[in-house]
């Protein structure tokens, strides 16, 4: 594929950041164009509806669909108590007399003559979407939500776990082979952001959660501890929603990974400042990698632009492998051949020649590799 | 467009670009008329651009187009689009077609009243108009109504399919159904502001109220009942307004598509519905059951078309890269490194399933990760065909008379009507199939995934172009069944299996071929054994097949076969591995096997193979050697 390559992960020491935060269904924008906001600040509400109960009155009062009508006490729109009588059926003298009550406390949505069903709708949940990063609001989407701007570092991840939050970042290695084992988290690390090496365990983790550490950046992870510590095998990668009590990114892969040396020392340079993380990753249909967003003050010659679709393969390039053999090595394209090559595996690919940084020149196929992004 | 489609004169048409914009990568395929025959000439391919940052699915098509024009140097591109008529030989087309399932594909809910009636009716019927089946809606499906609310709203479906009650019958619980629906109001996947597409294919008699529930909320569309009467299912209206909603509904809200359906005269057609056309095509033309595969990267399709019922069925979490650690989840590990050959470091393998899944698009480079990749496409194949005969099955709820020999009979009524025994063809497709580096992979593949019975003979798609030839179909057939015999269909052989077990190592099979230059061969295998022999592509021999007596190849236990077979890239491959297929428990044992089976089909390098066997402290040549031979 002349115009295939695998973009990079981003890791960039400032970049322009645009979030659209949006509402999932209409609601009002609290913040206005122009104005800043924090990490926390809330930037739309709207309410969602709430749960359904539906109570069958042709069973509860024996009476015929088109009838239900006239056994109701409540109309619709009717605010109502959890067990409040919705529907009378009086029976011969007053006598035998049966009642249908609300199973829930909400409003009478819907009253059918087809069916014989009462709708009671519970009340709506409010939710509000926090503005994530601080920054500026760029743009508000009427009844939508807003775009926030701002500079910062970003590091992506490959994987992650757990939703946004944010907290100051703080190491827990001292070098991006070292492994998080459980005796490196202290009792300090509550409430932040834990940076570690090639691989976290499943007990390290665990004490993590015990400490309310926000979350852990780190290079890899075994799939089998990612497993127990979740509790369940992950079928198809879209993630974020895990109630696991803590938001954890992979930089690097499954397995012990070296985190790579970019990401680790700009992570290092960044310690101790505030960093809004997300674990969400999907990787098929629109691809969400996990993200470390940390706010820096706007460079005098301007940030690079986030959304400027990344350039293909070019000799000199720095590229690092994605697949054994040499998964994870770093190294610069030396040539692009056009014809294609048979490798190991006897499939006539397009390939590239890269140069480690061991001083080994290999043969790997370009779908193998990404581009590390300057 | 439509009359545009209509109006076409296919004697005029020469030079045709087809493309399919998938959800990784958008692939063109350029067709000519050579010498009074339409051929394939040349692909291009390029990541498929329907998400963020490019957010417009033709910058994809160009720059898969635009190789094919570097490759062949004959200009398709104008400024704006494609340059749909032909100036010369090097300089525009005659008809541009593609198919599409970027972003997701269609994605539908399906309801009904009874969850093995009227909802897997409109399950076949969504499935057979190439949609991705989210969830199934029926009153008798377990779960309470708040709970059907919830998922209808959650999922967020591209469309739904209503089906329900027999036309005059009771409609009560469609009108119920349908009640639902209007308390949870789901919103479409794909455009903020527009209605949700509902097609309603149930009882007649309810239509009225329907409308009344459903009409102002949601853009309706009635149509035939799927169950007019419970002896038949009637779902070509369905899957046709299915198609039409898809175009006008679905497509037109992704982002770029507005500008690709000008490119076209012809409707936008979801890949897997295109896709199960060519495999339908092919068993009416030659008039035999066909099972067809197409194995992705995120789902797997399986099409059968088998005594004149074409099924199609999408798992949608099985697939060779996106969906790998669900083929691990549902199938488990042992199911997954029984088909390998070395010895398995169980925390690794699942390390390097979860990479292929977090890049999906790499490409395995070793030897031990290619056959790692085809353990889990035998995986996908059987769990995506296990699927499958679940919907492949005679319609339920209708009365059957039972006779003495029904009742002795150890079939289910519900069971599949699928015999193995007469699946005359299996035909696979899908980036892992196609582009295995040696064809007898595929063949080995699809054989431990379908476990075919008897005679049936094995094809795969060239270069990946069933899609593009289907939609090609529907406005020139002519033009797309020549590229597809001569181009796409790769015939691989003839697989001949033994149904039923028999002793390992006593006589299972001998074999009497008479090859096309009139010499013999003659082979016997011992049970738990697979052999070849070699017969070229377009040849056809005479077998005469003598199982063992516990033993079955399609003409009862023990009885003799003779057939005429047909030859291929791999050949003719002798299977006396029995049915059902079991591999030893011992993993030495089982991986000595695995190699000999290998080394018998030649399917991957013979110093790979030698590895392997050293690993075993069992060199394969001495294995080969004592082979029945």
């Amino acid at each position: 594929m002349a115009l295939a390559y695998t973009p990079g992960l981003k890791v960039k020491a400032s970049t322009t950041i645009r979030a659209v935060r949006r509402l999932p269904i209409l609601g009002e924008v609290l913040v206005a164009q122009g104005g800043t906001v924090e990490f926390d600040t809330a930037v739309a509400r709207t309410s969602v509806p709430g749960g359904v109960e539906i109570v069958k009155l042709v069973y509860l009062l024996g009476v015929d669909p088109e009838d239900v009508g006239r056994y109701m006490r409540r109309k619709v729109g009717d605010k109502v108590e959890k067990g409040d009588v919705i529907a009378e059926k009086k029976g011969f003298l007053g006598m035998f007399r049966s009642v249908a009550k609300s199973p829930t406390s909400g409003v009478v949505q819907q009253v059918s003559e087809l069916t014989g069903q009462v709708t009671i709708a519970e009340a709506p949940v409010p939710i509000e979407v926090m503005a994530y990063i601080p920054g500026q609001v760029e743009k508000v989407l009427p009844s939508e939500g807003v775009i926030i701007r701002t500079n910062a570092a970003l590091i992506q991840g490959i994987f992650g776990l757990g939703g946004e939050t944010h907290g100051p970042v703080v190491l827990a290695v001292r070098s991006p082979d070292e492994v998080l084992t459980v005796d490196k988290i202290r009792d300090e690390h509550g409430g932040k952001i834990i940076v570690g090496g090639s691989l976290v365990t499943v007990e390290a983790l665990r004490r993590c959660v015990s400490l309310g550490v926000k979350g852990v950046v780190v290079g890899g992870i075994e799939d089998k501890d990612l497993s127990d510590f979740l509790g369940y095998e992950i079928g198809v990668a879209i993630t974020g929603h895990e109630n696991v009590g803590l938001t954890l990114i992979i930089t690097e892969g499954f397995g012990k990974m070296r985190m790579s040396d970019r990401t680790f020392s700009l992570l290092k340079r960044l310690e101790g400042k505030e960093a809004a993380i997300n674990g969400a990753t999907q990787i098929r249909a629109g691809v969400i990698r996990p993200e470390i967003i940390v706010p820096q003050p706007e460079p005098e010659r301007g940030a690079d632009d986030f959304d400027v679709p990344s350039k293909g393969m070019e000799p000199g390039m720095a590229v690092r492998i994605i697949r054994d053999p040499d998964f994870g090595k770093i190294g610069k394209i030396v040539s692009l051949p056009v014809e294609l090559q048979v490798v190991e595996t006897e499939s006539p690919v397009r390939v590239l020649r890269v140069e480690l940084e061991d001083g080994r020149t290999v043969v790997v196929p370009r779908a193998d590799v990404e581009i590390i992004e300057e | 467009m439509g009359d545009l489609a209509t109006s076409l004169d296919p004697e005029k048409i020469q030079v045709i670009l087809a493309t399919d914009c998938g959800s990784t990568t958008s692939k063109a395929r350029f067709f000519k008329k050579i010498k009074n025959e339409y051929r394939f000439v040349c692909a291009g391919e390029a990541p498929t651009t329907v998400e963020a940052p490019y957010e417009d699915v033709t910058l994809g098509v160009r720059n898969a187009v635009r190789e094919v024009e570097e490759l062949i140097g004959h200009r398709l591109l104008s400024e704006n689009g494609i340059i749909d008529k032909r100036i010369d030989d090097k300089t525009g087309i005659d008809l541009y077609v593609t198919t599409s399932s970027a972003g997701g594909g269609l994605q539908m809910m399906v309801a009904g009243v009874v969850m093995t009636m009227t909802a897997e009716s409109a399950e076949r019927a969504a499935l057979g108009a190439g949609a991705i089946v989210m969830d199934i809606i029926a009153v008798n499906d377990g779960r309470r109504l708040h709970e059907k609310i919830e998922i209808m709203r959650h999922l967020r479906p591209d469309m739904i399919l209503v089906a329900g009650g027999t036309d005059g019958g009771d409609t009560e619980h469609v009108i119920q159904t349908v009640e639902v629906i209007r308390t949870a109001e789901p919103r479409a996947r794909l455009g903020a502001g527009y209605q949700l597409p509902i097609v309603y294919a149930g009882n007649r008699r309810a239509r009225r109220q329907v409308e009344e529930i459903l009409g102002s909320k949601f853009a309706l569309t009635i149509v035939d009942n799927i169950r007019p009467v419970l002896e038949l299912e009637n779902s070509e209206p369905a899957r046709e307004a299915i198609h039409e909603l898809f175009m006008e509904h679905v497509m037109s809200h992704a982002p770029g598509y507005n500008k690709l359906m000008k490119w076209t005269p012809i409707p936008i057609m979801p890949t897997p519905a295109a896709e199960g056309r060519m495999f339908r095509t092919l068993a009416e033309r030659r008039q035999i059951n066909v099972i067809g595969v197409g194995l992705g990267g995120a789902t797997t399709n399986v099409y059968s078309m088998y005594d004149g019922k074409f099924v199609r069925t999408v798992s949608a979490n099985l697939g060779m890269s996106y969906s790998i650690c669900n083929v691990l989840r549902s199938a488990g590990l042992q199911n997954i490194t029984r088909w390998l050959p070395f010895d398995v470091d169980e925390v690794k393998i699942r390390n390097v399933l979860r990479n292929k899944m977090i890049r999906p698009t790499t490409i395995p480079r070793t030897i031990d990760e290619l056959v790692t990749e085809h353990a889990v496409a035998r995986e996908a194949l059987r769990l995506g065909f296990e699927h499958h005969k679940l919907l492949a099955r005679g319609l339920r709820g209708i009365r059957i008379q039972r006779t003495i020999a029904d009742i002795f009979d150890q079939r289910s009524f519900v069971e599949t009507y699928i015999d193995m025994m007469h699946v005359h063809m299996i035909a696979g497709t899908g980036g892992l199939l196609s582009h295995a580096p040696r064809r007898a992979q595929t063949a080995l593949a699809l054989i431990d995934g379908f476990l075919p019975e008897g005679v049936t003979r094995l094809a795969q798609d060239s270069v990946f172009m069933m899609p593009h030839l289907g939609v090609l179909s529907t406005v020139h057939p002519t033009a797309a069944l020549e590229i597809f015999e001569k181009d796409c269909l790769v015939r691989m052989g003839t697989c001949i299996a033994v149904k039923g077990r028999a002793g390992e190592g006593l006589d299972a099979l001998k074999l009497t071929a008479v090859m096309p230059d009139g010499s013999t061969v003659q082979k016997s295998l011992k049970f738990g054994e697979i052999d070849q022999i070699p017969l070229a592509e377009g040849m056809r021999a005479t077998v005469e097949i003598e199982p063992a007596k516990e033993l079955d190849v399609g003409a009862g236990l023990g009885k003799p076969l003779k057939t005429d077979v047909e030859g291929g890239v791999v050949g003719l491959i002798l299977d006396a591995r029995g049915r059902p297929l079991i591999l030893p428990e011992d993993s030495k044992e089982r991986r000595r096997r695995l190699l000999r089976w290998f080394s018998a089909l030649d399917a991957y390098p013979k110093d790979a193979i030698e590895r392997y066997g050293q690993d075993l402290g069992e060199p394969v040549k001495e294995s080969e050697q004592e082979k029945g031979s």
